[in-house]
C-alpha cells in the first residue's frame, strides 16, 4: 500500500463501500493498524468485517490453545481436527483471516501484552480487547492513553443474548458536513476507569441495566480472582450477594439490576452467534469510523440484549467529559 | 448460546433461504453457526463451500422458475429472503402467503438496514405497506430539458447508447423534439448508421456533431421553451478537438482481447475519480466509439448497457459529461457516473453481517413460534433516542392489501383506445408484479400465459393483446369486472373498470389510473417513462432511487422518526414477556417473566417507510 493513491486493484474490490464512505477514508484505512486481543466469536466476526473493509494490518493475540469450545461461534476455527490440532486460537485465526483479503497483512503476537511497554502500543491505531480481566482491560487502556499519538481503544464482550462494547477515543476532533457545510466536531471520552466509576446515583435514570448487570459480574470475577467469562449459574448467590453491596454503596435499589437478568448471563455464558454478527458489526463500524475520521462515533458503551431486540448507546461520563 | 428448546426447534428446522449476495453469505455463515441443519439455497449466482456437517442443498437458478411453486415452499419451516429487486421480493411474499409459511425480509444500503417478519393473517405481508417504484423522469426532461446530471445519464444510456449500439429496432425517443417536423424519422435513421465507406474517425465527429451541435440548434430555436431556462450551447467536435488532435489520439493498438478495451487506457486517463475536462471527455466519446466499432464490432446491435462493461461506462460518462457541459450541469467522475448509470447501491460487509444475525434472531422466535415476540428492526445510521437497533411491533396486516386482503381494485382507462397489451404490460406486470398472469372476465378467458396451450388459444390471445379492450371478444367497458390471476403465486384480484376519455399526458401518460393499489408517496420529479431501470439493489426496498445528487462525502442525514397516523397496530402486551414453554433452568424465557424495558415512550416510536427520508440531504 505504498503511494498516496488507492491502487486500480483497491478501487475495484472496494468499490461498494467506496461509495459509502468515499476514496479518501479507504486510504486511511488501507494504512492503518489494528491490535486485536482475545480471539472469541465476536471478536472473529470483527476482525472479518475489517479485514474485508481493507485495513492496512490485523495483529491478533490470543495464545490459548483450541478446543472444541472455541468452535461454538468462532466461524474462523474449522472443524477439522487437523485444522487446530495444538494451535493456538491466534494461529488459527490468522491462517483464516488471510484468505479473506490478500491486501491486508495479518499476524500473530504471542505473550501477556498488558505486561508490554507502551512502545508496543504504539504501533497501533486501534486496539480491541475482549476476554481480559478487568485489571488488565484498565491497564492497557491507560498505556494507550500515554501515547502522543491517538489510539483507539475499545473493549467488546458478549454473553449469551447481551453483548456490552466500549470505546474511548481520548480528545477527538473530527469534522462532517451538514447541509452545505463542514462543521467541526469535538468529543471528550473517559478512560474504562473513568467511565466506570462514575457513581452510579450520578447516571441518567433510564441507563440500561445491562451496564449495572455487566459490572457487578466484571466486579466478582476481580474480586474472586476467575478468568473472565468464567463465572456461571453456580455462582449465583455469590454475585447476588454482590450486587446488593454494590447496591447499597451507590444509592441503587436492586430492582435496578433485575435477578432474571443476572441469571441469563450467567447461565448462557457462551457466545450466540447471531449476537456475535451483531455486536461485531457494530464494532466494525465505530473502528472504520475512528480510523477514518467519518461519522458520528458512538460514546462510549453500546449494548445489545436479543430479548428485547434494542441496540443502544449509553453515555457513561463523569460531568467533565458528558456530551 | 441458546436455551435446550431453541436448539431444538434449530436442529429440527428446514430452513429455505433465497439469495445469496452480501446479506445471504453473511446469512448462511451465521445459520450455520447457529446449529442449523438442513439448509436450502435459491440464488442465481454461485455460491457455496461450506461446514460439510451441515446439510445445504442449493438451488443455482432464478427463484421465479415454476418449480418453485407453493407445493415447494410448503416444505420449509420459514423463508429468509435476502434478495436484490422489488420484482423477486414480491413474488416470494405471494408464494409464502400462498402455502402459508413466515417469510423473514430484510434489506441493506450503506449503514441502514432492516429485518421485517411477516406471517400471514397474523402480520402485514411485505405488499402491505407501499413500495416506491425505481425513479423515472419525464421524456421532456431527457430529450430536451435536462436539468440534472442524472438526467444526462438517462439520456446518455438508454438513448444515445440505445440507439448507437443497442437493438436498432427498438423505439427510441433520441430524435423527439417539441415541435420539429423538417426530419422525417427516415432521415434521421440514416444520421446514426455508419455509412459505407465511412471513416469511422469522421463517423465519431458526425454523430458527436449531430447530438451535441445540431439537435440541440434545433432545440434552440423553439424559444417557447427556453423562456424561463438557462439555453444550452451547441458544441462541435472541431471546436474542442481540433482536427489534428484526434489523429494522435489513442496509444497503438495493444494486443488486448475484446473485453479489455478501454478508452480510458488508450487514452492513459488513470484515475476513475478524476472530473474530466469537455476536451477529455469529448476524447474519450470518440475513442470509446472507435473502440466499439472496432474491436466488438458483432456486440453492435445487440447491447445494453452493463455497468459492468467498462466501454460502455466510459462512453456514457464522456456523452453525459459532454451533455451536462452543454447544459451548465456539473461534470462528473466515471466513478460517480458508473454509480448512477448502474444504480449501484453503496454497500458494506458490517451492515450485512449486523442483519443477518437480527434474521437468524427472528427465524428463531418463528420456529419457535414466539408470536408475542417478533419484531421489525431497524438499523440506523444514526441514534434516535439512543437506539442505533431500533425494534418495533409489527402490524396488523393491512385491511385494503390488494395481495393479502384480497380487495378488489380499480382502473379508469380508455377501454376504446387501450390495447390489452398496454393493459397486459403496464398494469397486469409492471404495477401488480404478476409474471404469468391469467386475465378473464366472467368465465371467458381474455389473456392467458402457459406452457401447455393449444395453438389456437395462443392465436387468439396474440390477437387480443393487438385489440383495444372495447373490442375484445368478451367486450370490456365501464362497470366491467376483470380477475386477474396468477397461477405460480397462486395469486388472484379482480379489478373495477370505469370508462374514462382523457388523460393527462404529463401525469398520465399510460393512459391509465389504478386506485386501490397502495402507491409509495411520490417525488415531485417522478412522472413517468424514461430511463425506468429495474433497481437491481441490494437495498432496502424502498431505497431504489437513482443516487443523482450524492456526493462524495457521507452526508448527514437527518433523524427522521415520524408517527406515521393511522396504521394500527398490532396489540402489543408491553409489559410482560409470557413464557411459550416454561422449560428447565437453561430456558431464555424464564418461569419469571423478566419485564421488557419498554418505555411508554416507545409505542410513539413508529418508523416511516419511507426512507428516503433517512437518506436523502433534508434541504431547508
Amino acid at each position: 500500500m505504498d503511494g498516496e493513491e488507492l491502487t486500480e486493484q483497491e478501487t475495484a474490490l472496494y468499490d461498494r463501500q467506496i461509495r459509502v464512505w468515499g476514496a479518501d477514508a479507504q486510504r486511511r484505512l488501507s494504512k492503518s493498524h489494528i491490535l486485536v486481543c482475545g480471539m472469541k466469536g465476536t471478536v472473529a466476526e470483527f476482525c472479518k468485517n475489517i479485514v474485508l473493509a481493507g485495513v492496512g494490518s490485523v495483529t491478533l493475540v490470543d495464545d490459548r490453545i483450541v478446543t472444541d469450545e472455541s468452535l461454538s461461534a468462532n466461524f474462523l476455527i474449522l472443524p477439522h481436527e487437523n485444522h487446530y490440532n495444538g494451535k493456538t486460537l491466534a494461529e488459527v485465526c490468522c491462517d483464516s483471516l488471510k484468505e479473506f483479503n490478500h491486501m491486508v497483512h495479518v499476524a500473530v503476537e504471542t505473550g501477556d501484552i498488558s505486561t508490554f511497554g507502551v512502545e508496543f502500543f504504539e504501533k497501533f491505531d486501534a486496539v480491541i480487547i475482549s476476554c481480559c480481566s478487568l485489571g488488565k482491560k484498565k491497564l492497557i487502556n491507560q498505556k494507550c492513553r500515554k501515547l502522543s499519538k491517538r489510539v483507539a481503544f475499545y473493549t467488546v464482550e458478549c454473553r449469551g443474548s447481551c453483548g456490552e462494547m466500549f470505546v474511548d477515543l481520548l480528545d477527538y476532533k473530527y469534522s462532517k458536513k451538514k447541509l452545505e457545510e463542514t462543521i467541526e466536531c469535538q468529543i471528550e471520552y473517559p478512560s474504562f476507569e473513568e467511565a466506570i466509576s462514575v457513581p452510579w446515583r450520578a447516571l441518567p435514570r433510564r441507563v440500561s441495566k445491562l451496564y449495572f448487570a455487566m459490572r457487578v459480574i466484571e466486579q466478582f470475577e476481580d474480586v474472586e480472582g476467575r478468568n473472565p467469562g468464567e463465572t456461571t449459574i453456580a455462582d449465583l448467590p455469590g454475585v447476588l450477594k454482590l450486587r446488593k453491596e454494590l447496591c447499597e454503596t451507590n444509592s441503587l435499589d436492586e430492582s435496578q439490576i433485575p435477578d432474571a437478568l443476572l441469571e441469563r448471563l450467567l447461565t448462557d455464558t457462551r457466545e450466540f452467534p447471531p449476537v456475535c454478527a451483531i455486536i461485531g458489526g457494530i464494532l466494525g463500524q465505530e473502528v472504520i469510523k475512528a480510523i477514518s475520521g467519518k461519522g458520528d462515533p458512538l460514546k462510549n458503551f453500546f449494548f445489545f440484549d436479543a430479548m428485547d431486540g434494542k441496540g443502544l448507546i449509553e453515555d457513561i461520563s463523569g460531568p467533565s467529559t458528558r456530551s | 448460546m441458546a436455551s435446550q428448546e431453541q436448539l431444538s426447534a434449530i436442529k429440527r428446522a428446514k430452513v429455505l433461504m433465497v439469495g445469496a449476495g452480501g446479506i445471504g453469505c453473511e446469512l448462511l455463515k451465521t445459520l450455520a453457526l447457529s446449529g442449523f441443519q438442513d439448509i436450502h439455497i435459491v440464488a442465481r449466482d454461485a455460491v457455496l463451500r461450506f461446514r460439510p456437517n451441515i446439510s445445504i442443498t442449493p438451488y443455482h437458478a432464478n427463484v421465479k422458475e415454476s418449480r418453485f411453486n407453493v407445493d415447494f415452499f410448503k416444505e420449509f419451516d420459514v423463508v429468509l429472503n435476502g434478495l436484490d429487486n422489488l420484482d423477486a421480493r414480491r413474488h416470494v411474499n405471494r408464494l409464502c402467503l400462498a402455502a402459508d409459511i413466515p417469510l423473514v425480509e430484510s434489506g441493506t444500503t450503506g449503514f441502514l438496514g432492516q429485518v421485517t417478519v411477516h406471517l400471514k393473517g397474523k402480520t402485514e405481508c411485505y405488499e402491505c405497506q407501499p413500495k416506491p417504484a425505481p425513479k423515472t423522469y419525464p421524456v421532456c426532461t431527457i430529450t430536451s430539458t435536462p436539468s440534472k446530471f442524472v438526467h444526462c445519464i438517462v439520456w446518455a444510456k438508454d438513448l444515445l447508447f440505445a440507439k448507437l449500439f443497442g437493438d436498432k429496432n427498438q423505439e427510441n425517443d433520441l430524435n423527439v423534439r417539441s415541435s420539429d417536423t423538417a426530419n422525417s424519422s427516415e432521415h434521421s435513421e440514416d444520421v446514426f448508421e455508419c455509412r459505407k465507406d465511412e471513416d469511422i474517425e469522421r463517423y465519431g465527429r458526425r454523430i458527436y456533431d449531430h447530438v451535441f451541435g445540431h439537435n440541440i440548434e434545433v432545440a434552440l430555436s423553439n424559444e417557447e421553451t427556453w423562456k424561463n431556462r438557462n439555453k444550452p450551447r451547441p458544441i462541435y467536435s472541431k471546436d474542442v478537438l481540433p482536427e489534428e488532435q484526434t489523429k494522435e489520439n489513442g496509444n497503438e493498438e495493444k494486443g488486448c482481447a475484446a473485453d479489455d478495451v478501454s478508452a480510458m487506457v488508450s487514452l492513459s486517463l488513470k484515475n476513475p475519480q478524476d472530473i474530466w475536462s469537455l476536451v477529455e471527455n469529448s476524447r474519450v466519446f470518440l475513442e470509446a466509439l472507435r473502440l466499439f466499432f472496432l474491436k466488438r464490432e458483432k456486440d453492435i446491435g445487440n447491447l445494453t448497457f452493463d455497468k459492468d462493461d467498462q466501454l460502455a461506462v466510459e462512453f456514457v460518462t464522456a456523452a453525459a459529461n459532454i451533455r451536462a457541459s452543454s447544459f451548465g450541469i456539473p461534470l462528473h467522475s466515471l466513478f460517480e457516473a458508473k454509480g448512477i448509470a448502474g444504480n449501484i447501491v453503496h454497500a458494506v460487509a458490517t451492515t450485512n453481517a449486523i442483519i443477518a444475525g437480527l434474521i437468524v434472531i427472528e427465524a428463531i422466535k418463528v420456529l419457535q413460534k414466539d408470536n408475542n415476540n417478533y419484531r421489525m428492526t431497524y438499523c440506523l445510521e444514526h441514534p434516535s433516542r439512543k437506539l442505533l437497533l431500533m425494534p418495533v411491533e409489527p402490524y396488523e396486516p393491512n385491511r385494503s392489501c390488494y395481495v393479502c386482503s384480497e380487495t378488489p381494485l380499480s382502473l379508469e382507462v380508455n377501454t376504446q383506445r387501450c390495447k390489452l397489451r398496454d393493459f397486459v404490460e403496464k398494469i397486469i406486470k409492471a404495477k401488480l408484479g404478476m409474471n404469468f398472469p391469467l386475465i378473464m372476465q366472467g368465465a371467458s378467458i381474455l389473456y392467458e400465459v402457459g406452457e401447455d396451450l393449444e395453438e389456437d388459444m395462443v392465436v387468439i390471445y396474440a390477437a387480443n393483446l393487438e385489440k383495444a379492450l372495447s373490442e375484445l371478444p368478451s367486450p370490456v367497458a365501464s362497470g366491467s369486472v376483470l380477475t386477474v390471476e396468477d397461477l405460480q403465486q397462486e395469486f388472484s384480484c379482480s379489478i373495477n373498470i370505469k370508462h374514462r376519455e382523457e388523460f393527462d399526458e404529463e401525469k398520465e401518460p399510460d393512459g391509465m389510473l389504478l386506485s386501490g393499489w397502495v402507491e409509495a408517496p411520490v417525488d415531485k420529479d417522478n412522472n413517468k417513462p424514461i430511463g425506468n431501470d429495474e433497481s437491481t439493489s441490494n437495498a432496502l426496498p424502498s431505497m431504489e432511487t437513482l443516487e443523482g445528487e450524492k456526493d462524495d462525502e457521507i452526508q448527514e442525514t437527518s433523524e427522521v422518526v415520524e408517527a406515521f397516523s393511522g396504521k394500527k397496530r398490532k396489540l402489543s402486551e408491553v409489559s410482560e414477556v409470557t413464557a411459550p414453554d416454561p422449560s428447565g433452568p437453561s430456558s431464555i424465557n424464564q418461569n419469571k417473566p423478566e419485564k421488557l424495558d419498554i418505555d411508554d415512550e416507545d409505542d410513539e416510536l413508529i418508523i416511516s417507510d419511507d426512507w428516503e427520508s433517512f437518506t436523502k440531504k433534508k434541504k431547508l
